[in-house]
Protein backbone atom coordinates (compact mmCIF):
# COMPACT_ATOMS: atom_id res chain seq x y z
CA UNK A 1 0.00 0.00 0.00
CA UNK A 2 1.46 3.19 -0.92
CA UNK A 3 2.28 5.56 2.44
CA UNK A 4 -0.89 8.14 3.46
CA UNK A 5 -1.09 11.59 1.88
CA UNK A 6 0.26 13.87 3.60
CA UNK A 7 -2.46 16.46 5.58
CA UNK A 8 -5.98 15.98 6.39
CA UNK A 9 -7.93 12.87 5.08
CA UNK A 10 -11.66 12.99 5.75
CA UNK A 11 -14.19 9.75 4.90
CA UNK A 12 -17.35 9.74 4.95
CA UNK A 13 -20.78 8.52 3.13
CA UNK A 14 -23.39 10.29 1.83
CA UNK A 15 -25.81 8.37 3.59
CA UNK A 16 -24.71 9.63 7.22
CA UNK A 17 -26.38 13.02 8.31
CA UNK A 18 -23.36 14.20 10.01
CA UNK A 19 -21.49 13.42 7.21
CA UNK A 20 -23.65 16.08 5.37
CA UNK A 21 -23.70 18.25 8.12
CA UNK A 22 -19.66 18.86 7.44
CA UNK A 23 -19.81 18.44 3.61
CA UNK A 24 -19.42 22.42 3.14
CA UNK A 25 -16.55 22.33 5.53
CA UNK A 26 -14.49 20.42 2.94
CA UNK A 27 -13.94 23.51 0.81
CA UNK A 28 -12.46 24.83 4.32
CA UNK A 29 -10.45 22.30 5.30
CA UNK A 30 -9.10 22.04 1.23
CA UNK A 31 -8.17 25.78 1.49
CA UNK A 32 -5.83 25.07 4.75
CA UNK A 33 -3.49 22.28 3.28
CA UNK A 34 -3.55 19.03 1.23
CA UNK A 35 -6.83 16.84 1.76
CA UNK A 36 -8.02 13.98 0.81
CA UNK A 37 -11.36 12.90 0.98
CA UNK A 38 -12.41 9.26 0.63
CA UNK A 39 -16.18 8.93 0.30
CA UNK A 40 -17.54 5.40 0.71
CA UNK A 41 -21.22 5.83 -1.61
CA UNK A 42 -21.73 9.02 -3.62
CA UNK A 43 -18.47 9.82 -5.55
CA UNK A 44 -20.63 13.26 -6.07
CA UNK A 45 -19.99 14.46 -2.07
CA UNK A 46 -18.11 17.48 -1.53
CA UNK A 47 -18.45 18.07 -4.85
CA UNK A 48 -15.80 20.81 -6.59
CA UNK A 49 -13.51 19.89 -3.82
CA UNK A 50 -9.81 18.71 -5.23
CA UNK A 51 -8.45 15.56 -3.67
CA UNK A 52 -12.04 13.57 -2.98
CA UNK A 53 -11.91 9.81 -4.02
CA UNK A 54 -13.98 7.40 -4.77
CA UNK A 55 -13.37 4.86 -1.86
CA UNK A 56 -16.70 2.43 -3.11
CA UNK A 57 -14.77 -0.69 -3.29
CA UNK A 58 -13.96 0.51 0.63
CA UNK A 59 -10.08 -0.55 0.00
CA UNK A 60 -9.33 3.08 1.69
CA UNK A 61 -11.81 2.91 4.56
CA UNK A 62 -10.45 -1.13 5.21
CA UNK A 63 -6.87 0.03 5.01
CA UNK A 64 -7.21 3.24 7.23
CA UNK A 65 -9.85 0.98 9.74
CA UNK A 66 -12.59 3.30 9.57
CA UNK A 67 -15.32 2.45 12.16
CA UNK A 68 -17.27 5.76 11.89
CA UNK A 69 -17.71 8.13 9.65
CA UNK A 70 -16.98 11.00 9.50
CA UNK A 71 -13.88 10.32 10.20
CA UNK A 72 -10.87 13.14 10.40
CA UNK A 73 -7.05 12.23 10.28
CA UNK A 74 -4.26 14.29 10.13
CA UNK A 75 -0.97 12.64 8.62
CA UNK A 76 2.15 14.12 8.86
CA UNK A 77 5.36 12.31 7.08
CA UNK A 78 2.65 9.23 5.88
CA UNK A 79 2.35 8.46 9.09
CA UNK A 80 -1.25 9.30 10.89
CA UNK A 81 -0.66 11.11 14.34
CA UNK A 82 -4.06 12.48 14.94
CA UNK A 83 -7.77 10.87 14.52
CA UNK A 84 -11.29 12.02 15.21
CA UNK A 85 -14.75 10.66 14.34
CA UNK A 86 -18.52 11.99 14.08
CA UNK A 87 -18.32 15.87 14.52
CA UNK A 88 -16.69 17.22 17.73
CA UNK A 89 -16.22 20.97 16.85
CA UNK A 90 -13.63 21.40 19.33
CA UNK A 91 -11.60 18.33 17.82
CA UNK A 92 -12.17 19.03 14.50
CA UNK A 93 -10.53 22.65 15.26
CA UNK A 94 -7.33 22.08 17.35
CA UNK A 95 -6.86 18.73 14.02
CA UNK A 96 -7.20 21.45 11.30
CA UNK A 97 -5.81 24.14 13.06
CA UNK A 98 -8.64 26.35 11.82
CA UNK A 99 -9.70 28.18 15.07
CA UNK A 100 -13.37 29.38 13.52
CA UNK A 101 -14.13 25.56 11.23
CA UNK A 102 -18.09 24.96 11.86
CA UNK A 103 -19.00 28.49 13.37
CA UNK A 104 -22.53 28.19 13.71
CA UNK A 105 -22.38 24.24 13.74
CA UNK A 106 -23.79 22.16 16.70
CA UNK A 107 -20.72 21.44 18.77
CA UNK A 108 -21.52 17.59 19.03
CA UNK A 109 -22.87 15.09 16.32
CA UNK A 110 -22.38 11.67 16.43
CA UNK A 111 -20.92 10.30 13.31
CA UNK A 112 -22.58 6.95 11.39
CA UNK A 113 -21.14 3.19 11.47
CA UNK A 114 -18.66 2.70 8.15
CA UNK A 115 -19.79 1.04 5.33
CA UNK A 116 -16.78 -1.03 6.19
CA UNK A 117 -18.64 -3.09 9.10
CA UNK A 118 -21.98 -3.61 7.34
CA UNK A 119 -23.26 -7.25 7.94
CA UNK A 120 -21.17 -9.34 5.66
CA UNK A 121 -18.63 -6.86 4.48
CA UNK A 122 -15.33 -6.91 6.77
CA UNK A 123 -15.02 -10.43 5.80
CA UNK A 124 -15.41 -9.78 2.51
CA UNK A 125 -12.76 -6.68 2.53
CA UNK A 126 -10.63 -9.14 4.45
CA UNK A 127 -10.29 -11.28 2.14
CA UNK A 128 -9.66 -8.53 -0.98
CA UNK A 129 -7.24 -6.19 1.16
CA UNK A 130 -6.05 -8.01 4.47
CA UNK A 131 -3.72 -10.52 4.84
CA UNK A 132 -6.37 -13.26 5.02
CA UNK A 133 -4.57 -16.77 3.90
CA UNK A 134 -6.68 -20.49 4.54
CA UNK A 135 -4.66 -23.33 4.45
CA UNK A 136 -7.15 -25.56 2.51
CA UNK A 137 -7.01 -25.60 -0.73
CA UNK A 138 -9.36 -23.46 -2.82
CA UNK A 139 -11.81 -25.01 -5.38
CA UNK A 140 -13.30 -23.48 -8.15
CA UNK A 141 -16.77 -23.70 -9.08
CA UNK A 142 -17.58 -23.74 -13.01
CA UNK A 143 -19.52 -20.87 -13.90
CA UNK A 144 -22.55 -22.71 -14.52
CA UNK A 145 -22.44 -25.05 -11.54
CA UNK A 146 -24.77 -25.01 -8.56
CA UNK A 147 -22.82 -24.51 -5.31
CA UNK A 148 -25.32 -26.52 -3.12
CA UNK A 149 -25.19 -29.69 -5.57
CA UNK A 150 -21.52 -29.14 -6.62
CA UNK A 151 -21.22 -30.21 -2.77
CA UNK A 152 -23.62 -32.61 -3.11
CA UNK A 153 -21.73 -34.30 -6.36
CA UNK A 154 -17.89 -34.01 -4.92
CA UNK A 155 -19.30 -36.05 -2.33
CA UNK A 156 -19.15 -33.71 1.02
CA UNK A 157 -22.86 -33.86 2.62
CA UNK A 158 -24.60 -36.49 4.34
CA UNK A 159 -27.23 -36.63 1.88
CA UNK A 160 -29.03 -33.22 2.87
CA UNK A 161 -27.70 -29.54 1.20
CA UNK A 162 -24.79 -27.95 2.79
CA UNK A 163 -23.81 -24.52 3.22
CA UNK A 164 -21.35 -23.74 0.23
CA UNK A 165 -18.01 -23.16 2.22
CA UNK A 166 -17.42 -19.68 0.66
CA UNK A 167 -14.22 -18.42 2.25
CA UNK A 168 -16.05 -15.58 3.47
CA UNK A 169 -18.52 -17.99 5.57
CA UNK A 170 -15.20 -19.39 7.22
CA UNK A 171 -13.52 -16.36 7.80
CA UNK A 172 -16.98 -15.52 9.64
CA UNK A 173 -17.02 -19.14 11.15
CA UNK A 174 -13.19 -18.34 12.59
CA UNK A 175 -14.00 -15.43 14.04
CA UNK A 176 -16.10 -17.79 16.40
CA UNK A 177 -13.32 -18.84 17.90
CA UNK A 178 -9.81 -17.17 19.59
CA UNK A 179 -8.32 -21.11 18.66
CA UNK A 180 -5.63 -20.71 15.59
CA UNK A 181 -6.90 -22.21 13.05
CA UNK A 182 -3.29 -24.38 11.97
CA UNK A 183 -4.57 -25.72 15.36
CA UNK A 184 -4.42 -29.31 15.00
CA UNK A 185 -7.24 -31.32 17.26
CA UNK A 186 -6.31 -34.77 16.58
CA UNK A 187 -5.95 -37.20 14.09
CA UNK A 188 -9.71 -37.81 12.35
CA UNK A 189 -10.50 -41.15 11.72
CA UNK A 190 -10.75 -43.68 9.66
CA UNK A 191 -8.06 -41.66 7.19
CA UNK A 192 -6.38 -40.67 10.59
CA UNK A 193 -6.05 -37.12 8.82
CA UNK A 194 -4.62 -34.05 10.92
CA UNK A 195 -7.83 -32.31 12.19
CA UNK A 196 -7.22 -28.63 12.59
CA UNK A 197 -9.81 -25.53 13.43
CA UNK A 198 -9.77 -24.90 10.32
CA UNK A 199 -11.65 -27.76 8.87
CA UNK A 200 -13.46 -28.14 11.39
CA UNK A 201 -14.88 -24.38 10.84
CA UNK A 202 -15.19 -25.37 7.12
CA UNK A 203 -17.78 -28.42 8.17
CA UNK A 204 -19.51 -26.55 10.71
CA UNK A 205 -20.77 -23.71 7.54
CA UNK A 206 -21.79 -26.33 5.57
CA UNK A 207 -23.64 -27.85 8.43
CA UNK A 208 -25.19 -24.64 8.97
CA UNK A 209 -23.36 -23.65 12.65
CA UNK A 210 -23.20 -20.21 13.62
CA UNK A 211 -19.96 -18.94 14.38
CA UNK A 212 -20.93 -18.85 18.26
CA UNK A 213 -21.39 -22.49 18.06
CA UNK A 214 -18.10 -23.17 16.70
CA UNK A 215 -16.48 -23.68 20.38
CA UNK A 216 -18.94 -26.75 21.28
CA UNK A 217 -18.38 -27.63 17.59
CA UNK A 218 -14.63 -28.02 18.50
CA UNK A 219 -15.11 -29.76 22.05
CA UNK A 220 -17.37 -32.37 20.62
CA UNK A 221 -14.42 -33.16 17.52
CA UNK A 222 -12.24 -33.04 19.85
CA UNK A 223 -14.10 -35.28 22.46
CA UNK A 224 -14.59 -37.60 19.41
CA UNK A 225 -10.67 -38.09 18.79
CA UNK A 226 -9.77 -39.20 22.04
CA UNK A 227 -8.76 -42.97 21.85
CA UNK A 228 -11.02 -43.67 24.52
CA UNK A 229 -14.17 -42.83 22.89
CA UNK A 230 -13.40 -45.09 20.15
CA UNK A 231 -14.34 -42.90 16.93
CA UNK A 232 -13.01 -45.19 14.29
CA UNK A 233 -15.02 -48.26 16.10
CA UNK A 234 -18.01 -46.42 16.49
CA UNK A 235 -17.87 -45.55 13.04
CA UNK A 236 -16.81 -48.88 11.36
CA UNK A 237 -19.02 -51.29 13.25
CA UNK A 238 -22.12 -52.96 11.57
CA UNK A 239 -24.04 -51.66 15.08
CA UNK A 240 -25.98 -48.91 14.93
CA UNK A 241 -23.58 -46.07 17.03
CA UNK A 242 -23.16 -42.82 16.05
CA UNK A 243 -22.10 -39.88 18.24
CA UNK A 244 -24.55 -38.79 20.65
CA UNK A 245 -23.51 -34.92 21.54
CA UNK A 246 -24.68 -33.82 25.13
CA UNK A 247 -24.21 -30.28 25.91
CA UNK A 248 -24.08 -28.84 29.66
CA UNK A 249 -23.37 -25.37 31.44
CA UNK A 250 -23.92 -21.71 29.86
CA UNK A 251 -22.24 -22.16 26.53
CA UNK A 252 -25.34 -24.46 25.58
CA UNK A 253 -27.89 -21.69 27.15
CA UNK A 254 -25.70 -19.09 25.48
CA UNK A 255 -26.17 -20.37 21.86
CA UNK A 256 -30.06 -21.49 22.57
CA UNK A 257 -29.96 -25.17 22.21
CA UNK A 258 -32.84 -27.11 22.68
CA UNK A 259 -32.96 -29.10 26.33
CA UNK A 260 -36.68 -28.46 26.80
CA UNK A 261 -39.75 -29.59 24.17
CA UNK A 262 -38.65 -31.62 21.41
CA UNK A 263 -35.06 -31.97 22.85
CA UNK A 264 -34.23 -34.97 21.04
CA UNK A 265 -35.93 -33.94 17.69
CA UNK A 266 -35.86 -31.40 15.33
CA UNK A 267 -36.49 -27.85 14.56
CA UNK A 268 -33.72 -26.21 16.87
CA UNK A 269 -30.63 -24.37 14.78
CA UNK A 270 -27.51 -24.96 17.15
CA UNK A 271 -29.14 -28.90 18.27
CA UNK A 272 -29.35 -29.70 14.52
CA UNK A 273 -25.96 -28.28 13.61
CA UNK A 274 -23.62 -28.95 16.07
CA UNK A 275 -24.46 -32.91 15.92
CA UNK A 276 -24.43 -32.67 11.92
CA UNK A 277 -20.89 -30.85 12.13
CA UNK A 278 -19.18 -33.35 13.86
CA UNK A 279 -20.85 -35.90 11.27
CA UNK A 280 -19.34 -34.02 8.76
CA UNK A 281 -15.99 -33.91 9.88
CA UNK A 282 -15.61 -37.47 10.64
CA UNK A 283 -16.96 -37.73 6.66
CA UNK A 284 -14.86 -35.34 5.30
CA UNK A 285 -11.85 -35.04 7.02
CA UNK A 286 -11.82 -38.72 8.29
CA UNK A 287 -13.16 -40.15 5.22
CA UNK A 288 -15.70 -41.99 7.12
CA UNK A 289 -18.00 -42.25 4.27
CA UNK A 290 -20.80 -45.00 4.63
CA UNK A 291 -20.85 -48.50 2.69
CA UNK A 292 -16.89 -47.38 2.70
CA UNK A 293 -15.40 -47.86 6.14
CA UNK A 294 -18.77 -47.31 7.77
CA UNK A 295 -20.14 -50.68 7.62
CA UNK A 296 -23.45 -50.61 10.18
CA UNK A 297 -25.97 -52.94 9.15
CA UNK A 298 -28.68 -50.13 9.60
CA UNK A 299 -27.59 -47.18 11.39
CA UNK A 300 -29.73 -45.21 12.80
CA UNK A 301 -31.17 -41.74 12.02
CA UNK A 302 -29.25 -39.64 14.79
CA UNK A 303 -26.05 -40.23 12.39
CA UNK A 304 -27.02 -37.51 10.84
CA UNK A 305 -26.99 -35.53 14.08
CA UNK A 306 -27.70 -36.41 17.67
CA UNK A 307 -26.94 -33.59 19.91
CA UNK A 308 -29.07 -32.15 22.98
CA UNK A 309 -28.53 -29.87 26.12
CA UNK A 310 -29.10 -31.42 29.95
CA UNK A 311 -31.94 -29.07 31.35
CA UNK A 312 -30.19 -28.79 34.18
CA UNK A 313 -31.98 -28.79 37.68
CA UNK A 314 -30.74 -27.34 40.79
CA UNK A 315 -32.21 -30.66 42.43
CA UNK A 316 -29.80 -32.69 40.66
CA UNK A 317 -26.39 -32.79 39.80
CA UNK A 318 -25.51 -32.33 36.05
CA UNK A 319 -24.00 -34.77 33.88
CA UNK A 320 -20.85 -32.37 33.57
CA UNK A 321 -20.85 -32.29 37.81
CA UNK A 322 -21.36 -36.19 37.79
CA UNK A 323 -18.41 -36.32 35.26
CA UNK A 324 -15.98 -33.89 37.51
CA UNK A 325 -16.38 -30.78 36.29
CA UNK A 326 -17.62 -27.63 38.11
CA UNK A 327 -21.32 -26.79 38.59
CA UNK A 328 -20.62 -23.94 36.03
CA UNK A 329 -18.36 -25.38 33.18
CA UNK A 330 -19.86 -26.04 29.57
CA UNK A 331 -18.69 -29.45 28.82
CA UNK A 332 -19.55 -31.68 25.85
CA UNK A 333 -20.14 -35.14 26.57
CA UNK A 334 -19.64 -37.81 23.51
CA UNK A 335 -21.91 -41.29 23.92
CA UNK A 336 -22.00 -44.14 21.25
CA UNK A 337 -25.61 -44.10 20.83
CA UNK A 338 -28.27 -45.98 18.68
CA UNK A 339 -31.67 -44.74 18.74
CA UNK A 340 -34.56 -43.33 21.02
CA UNK A 341 -36.61 -45.87 23.11
CA UNK A 342 -39.35 -43.95 24.55
CA UNK A 343 -40.81 -45.50 28.27
CA UNK A 344 -44.10 -44.65 28.95
CA UNK A 345 -44.97 -44.63 32.41
CA UNK A 346 -47.91 -42.17 33.19
CA UNK A 347 -48.93 -44.00 36.57
CA UNK A 348 -46.11 -44.15 39.02
CA UNK A 349 -46.09 -41.70 41.50
CA UNK A 350 -43.11 -43.09 43.84
CA UNK A 351 -39.61 -43.07 43.46
CA UNK A 352 -39.59 -46.67 44.00
CA UNK A 353 -41.79 -47.60 41.51
CA UNK A 354 -40.52 -45.35 38.72
CA UNK A 355 -37.27 -46.67 39.37
CA UNK A 356 -38.45 -50.33 38.58
CA UNK A 357 -40.21 -49.28 35.16
CA UNK A 358 -37.31 -47.57 34.02
CA UNK A 359 -35.09 -50.66 35.33
CA UNK A 360 -37.46 -52.93 33.30
CA UNK A 361 -37.12 -50.92 30.10
CA UNK A 362 -33.64 -50.47 30.53
CA UNK A 363 -33.21 -54.24 30.31
CA UNK A 364 -34.10 -54.30 26.77
CA UNK A 365 -30.63 -52.56 25.78
CA UNK A 366 -29.02 -55.08 23.24
CA UNK A 367 -31.01 -57.53 24.25
CA UNK A 368 -32.87 -58.41 27.57
CA UNK A 369 -30.72 -61.47 27.51
CA UNK A 370 -27.28 -59.83 27.11
CA UNK A 371 -25.74 -57.70 30.03
CA UNK A 372 -22.48 -55.78 30.26
CA UNK A 373 -22.10 -55.07 26.04
CA UNK A 374 -23.74 -51.25 25.61
CA UNK A 375 -23.96 -48.73 27.70
CA UNK A 376 -27.23 -46.88 28.31
CA UNK A 377 -28.33 -42.84 28.80
CA UNK A 378 -31.34 -42.58 30.75
CA UNK A 379 -33.30 -39.59 29.73
CA UNK A 380 -35.46 -38.65 32.35
CA UNK A 381 -37.90 -35.91 31.87
CA UNK A 382 -38.96 -32.90 33.88
CA UNK A 383 -42.30 -34.82 35.07
CA UNK A 384 -40.31 -37.72 35.84
CA UNK A 385 -37.26 -36.22 37.96
CA UNK A 386 -39.73 -34.39 39.70
CA UNK A 387 -41.06 -37.80 41.01
CA UNK A 388 -37.53 -38.49 42.50
CA UNK A 389 -36.32 -34.86 43.60
CA UNK A 390 -39.74 -34.27 45.32
CA UNK A 391 -38.87 -37.47 47.28
CA UNK A 392 -35.37 -36.40 47.87
CA UNK A 393 -33.81 -38.89 45.55
CA UNK A 394 -30.59 -37.31 44.03
CA UNK A 395 -29.51 -38.24 40.30
CA UNK A 396 -26.55 -40.84 42.13
CA UNK A 397 -29.52 -42.70 44.67
CA UNK A 398 -31.52 -43.15 41.47
CA UNK A 399 -28.39 -44.47 39.59
CA UNK A 400 -27.37 -46.58 42.87
CA UNK A 401 -31.74 -48.06 42.90
CA UNK A 402 -30.89 -48.81 39.15
CA UNK A 403 -27.85 -50.66 39.53
CA UNK A 404 -29.20 -52.65 42.64
CA UNK A 405 -32.34 -53.64 40.01
CA UNK A 406 -30.90 -54.16 37.14
CA UNK A 407 -28.69 -56.71 38.77
CA UNK A 408 -29.73 -60.07 37.39
CA UNK A 409 -29.68 -63.93 38.16
CA UNK A 410 -27.16 -64.92 34.89
CA UNK A 411 -29.07 -68.43 34.92
CA UNK A 412 -32.32 -66.90 33.31
CA UNK A 413 -30.14 -64.95 30.41
CA UNK A 414 -27.68 -68.15 29.71
CA UNK A 415 -27.40 -69.09 26.29
CA UNK A 416 -30.48 -70.89 25.32
CA UNK A 417 -32.23 -70.10 28.28
CA UNK A 418 -36.37 -69.62 27.64
CA UNK A 419 -35.61 -71.02 24.23
CA UNK A 420 -33.67 -68.62 23.19
CA UNK A 421 -30.03 -69.33 22.02
CA UNK A 422 -29.05 -65.14 22.54
CA UNK A 423 -27.76 -64.93 25.48
CA UNK A 424 -24.73 -64.96 28.29
CA UNK A 425 -22.11 -67.71 28.13
CA UNK A 426 -22.37 -70.80 30.24
CA UNK A 427 -19.37 -69.76 32.48
CA UNK A 428 -21.70 -67.23 33.98
CA UNK A 429 -23.92 -69.86 35.17
CA UNK A 430 -24.81 -69.63 39.39
CA UNK A 431 -23.81 -66.15 39.57
CA UNK A 432 -24.96 -62.33 39.61
CA UNK A 433 -25.12 -59.79 36.95
CA UNK A 434 -25.35 -56.31 36.54
CA UNK A 435 -26.80 -55.06 33.22
CA UNK A 436 -23.92 -52.28 32.52
CA UNK A 437 -20.80 -51.86 33.42
CA UNK A 438 -19.50 -49.96 36.12
CA UNK A 439 -20.27 -46.29 34.93
CA UNK A 440 -22.12 -47.26 31.56
CA UNK A 441 -25.17 -46.01 32.75
CA UNK A 442 -25.68 -42.16 32.85
CA UNK A 443 -28.57 -40.14 33.43
CA UNK A 444 -29.79 -36.68 31.68
CA UNK A 445 -32.58 -34.68 32.29
CA UNK A 446 -33.98 -33.27 29.40
CA UNK A 447 -38.01 -32.82 27.72
CA UNK A 448 -40.98 -30.80 28.34
CA UNK A 449 -42.46 -29.87 31.18
CA UNK A 450 -45.47 -32.09 30.67
CA UNK A 451 -45.37 -35.88 29.53
CA UNK A 452 -44.69 -38.60 32.09
CA UNK A 453 -42.16 -40.44 29.51
CA UNK A 454 -38.54 -40.50 29.62
CA UNK A 455 -36.32 -42.63 27.24
CA UNK A 456 -33.30 -44.63 26.82
CA UNK A 457 -30.48 -43.81 24.65
CA UNK A 458 -29.12 -47.46 24.25
CA UNK A 459 -25.17 -48.05 23.63
CA UNK A 460 -22.91 -49.64 21.26
CA UNK A 461 -22.91 -52.84 22.33
CA UNK A 462 -18.92 -52.93 22.44
CA UNK A 463 -19.22 -50.42 25.22
CA UNK A 464 -16.23 -50.35 27.59
CA UNK A 465 -12.40 -50.08 27.43
CA UNK A 466 -13.02 -52.33 24.47
CA UNK A 467 -14.78 -50.27 22.50
CA UNK A 468 -16.17 -46.85 23.19
CA UNK A 469 -16.46 -45.34 26.40
CA UNK A 470 -18.08 -41.76 27.09
CA UNK A 471 -15.88 -39.18 26.86
CA UNK A 472 -16.78 -35.31 28.35
CA UNK A 473 -14.25 -32.10 27.43
CA UNK A 474 -14.99 -28.78 28.80
CA UNK A 475 -15.71 -26.04 26.06
CA UNK A 476 -13.13 -23.60 25.64
CA UNK A 477 -13.55 -20.68 24.08
CA UNK B 1 -22.74 -15.23 -16.49
CA UNK B 2 -22.81 -15.72 -13.02
CA UNK B 3 -20.17 -14.47 -10.34
CA UNK B 4 -17.04 -17.32 -9.94
CA UNK B 5 -17.55 -19.11 -6.52
CA UNK B 6 -14.64 -20.62 -4.37
CA UNK B 7 -15.44 -23.06 -1.82
CA UNK B 8 -12.91 -24.10 0.85
CA UNK B 9 -12.03 -27.87 0.38
CA UNK B 10 -13.66 -29.82 3.71
CA UNK B 11 -11.58 -32.76 3.44
CA UNK B 12 -8.46 -34.15 4.66
CA UNK B 13 -7.45 -33.78 0.61
CA UNK B 14 -5.76 -36.36 -0.59
CA UNK B 15 -7.92 -36.70 -3.45
CA UNK B 16 -7.30 -34.51 -6.33
CA UNK B 17 -10.34 -31.28 -6.66
CA UNK B 18 -10.90 -32.39 -10.01
CA UNK B 19 -12.50 -34.93 -10.34
CA UNK B 20 -11.45 -38.05 -12.37
CA UNK B 21 -13.47 -39.21 -15.40
CA UNK B 22 -14.88 -42.60 -14.83
CA UNK B 23 -12.31 -44.90 -15.17
CA UNK B 24 -12.86 -46.86 -19.09
CA UNK B 25 -13.01 -50.77 -19.78
CA UNK B 26 -10.82 -52.52 -20.96
CA UNK B 27 -13.16 -54.58 -22.90
CA UNK B 28 -16.52 -55.15 -23.94
CA UNK B 29 -17.39 -58.77 -23.31
CA UNK B 30 -20.18 -59.41 -21.03
CA UNK B 31 -20.84 -55.53 -20.98
CA UNK B 32 -24.28 -53.83 -22.41
CA UNK B 33 -23.23 -50.67 -24.83
CA UNK B 34 -26.26 -48.06 -25.09
CA UNK B 35 -25.90 -46.23 -28.49
CA UNK B 36 -27.87 -43.03 -27.83
CA UNK B 37 -29.00 -40.93 -31.16
CA UNK B 38 -29.62 -37.63 -29.70
CA UNK B 39 -32.19 -37.11 -32.45
CA UNK B 40 -29.48 -34.71 -35.21
CA UNK B 41 -29.14 -35.12 -38.50
CA UNK B 42 -26.96 -38.46 -39.26
CA UNK B 43 -26.27 -39.26 -35.81
CA UNK B 44 -28.10 -42.65 -36.43
CA UNK B 45 -26.18 -43.80 -39.74
CA UNK B 46 -22.77 -43.78 -37.53
CA UNK B 47 -24.91 -45.61 -34.67
CA UNK B 48 -26.36 -47.44 -37.11
CA UNK B 49 -22.59 -48.95 -38.17
CA UNK B 50 -21.28 -49.23 -34.54
CA UNK B 51 -24.57 -51.27 -33.96
CA UNK B 52 -23.57 -53.25 -36.44
CA UNK B 53 -19.72 -53.52 -35.68
CA UNK B 54 -20.48 -54.42 -31.89
CA UNK B 55 -23.06 -56.56 -32.22
CA UNK B 56 -21.01 -58.64 -34.86
CA UNK B 57 -18.43 -59.02 -32.07
CA UNK B 58 -21.20 -60.35 -29.89
CA UNK B 59 -21.58 -57.79 -27.68
CA UNK B 60 -25.09 -56.95 -26.26
CA UNK B 61 -26.66 -53.20 -27.56
CA UNK B 62 -29.87 -51.31 -26.46
CA UNK B 63 -30.75 -48.27 -28.90
CA UNK B 64 -32.17 -45.45 -27.29
CA UNK B 65 -33.23 -41.89 -28.55
CA UNK B 66 -33.41 -38.73 -27.12
CA UNK B 67 -36.96 -36.67 -28.86
CA UNK B 68 -35.23 -33.93 -29.12
CA UNK B 69 -31.21 -33.02 -29.40
CA UNK B 70 -32.26 -28.87 -28.42
CA UNK B 71 -32.72 -30.36 -24.57
CA UNK B 72 -31.12 -32.48 -21.94
CA UNK B 73 -32.66 -36.18 -22.17
CA UNK B 74 -35.48 -36.46 -20.42
CA UNK B 75 -34.92 -38.08 -16.64
CA UNK B 76 -36.46 -41.47 -16.68
CA UNK B 77 -34.59 -41.65 -20.23
CA UNK B 78 -31.15 -41.18 -18.09
CA UNK B 79 -32.27 -43.54 -15.45
CA UNK B 80 -33.42 -46.05 -18.17
CA UNK B 81 -30.24 -46.10 -19.68
CA UNK B 82 -28.44 -45.95 -16.35
CA UNK B 83 -30.32 -49.38 -15.51
CA UNK B 84 -29.69 -51.33 -18.79
CA UNK B 85 -26.28 -50.54 -19.58
CA UNK B 86 -22.69 -50.08 -18.16
CA UNK B 87 -21.47 -48.42 -21.36
CA UNK B 88 -22.69 -45.47 -23.75
CA UNK B 89 -22.18 -43.82 -26.96
CA UNK B 90 -24.05 -40.89 -28.35
CA UNK B 91 -23.81 -39.57 -32.13
CA UNK B 92 -22.81 -35.97 -31.19
CA UNK B 93 -22.13 -34.62 -34.80
CA UNK B 94 -23.55 -33.80 -38.16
Amino acid sequence: MNPLPDGLILVAKRGCPTCTLVEPLAAELAGSGPLTVYVQDDPAYAGGVAGVVDDRSLEHSYRLNIEVVPTLIRVENGREVARTYGWHRDDWRSLSGLDALGEGLPALRPGCGSKTLDPGVAEELALRFGDVRFASREVTLGDEEDAIEACHQRGWTDGLPVVPPTRERVLRMLAGTTRKPDEVLGMAPPDLAPCTVEKVAINAVMAGCKPEYLPIVLAAVEAALVDEFGMHGVLCTTMFAGPVVIVNGPAARAVGMNSGVNALGQGNRANASIGRALQLVIRNVGGGRPGEVDRATLGNPGKLSFCFAEAEDSGWDSLAVERGFGAGASTVTLFAGEGVQGIVDQKSRTPESLAKSFALCLRAVDHPKLAMAGDAVLVVSPEHSRVFIQAGWSKARLLDELTALLTFDADDMLAGAGGIAEGLPAALAGKKVPKFRPGGLLIVRAGGSAGLFSAVIAGWAASGPTGSTPVTREIAS
Amino acid sequence: MTQQTILLDPTAERAPSARPRLARPAQLDGLTVGLLDISKARGNVFLDRLDERLSGMGIAVKRYKKPTFTRVAPTLLKQQIAGECQVVVEGLAD
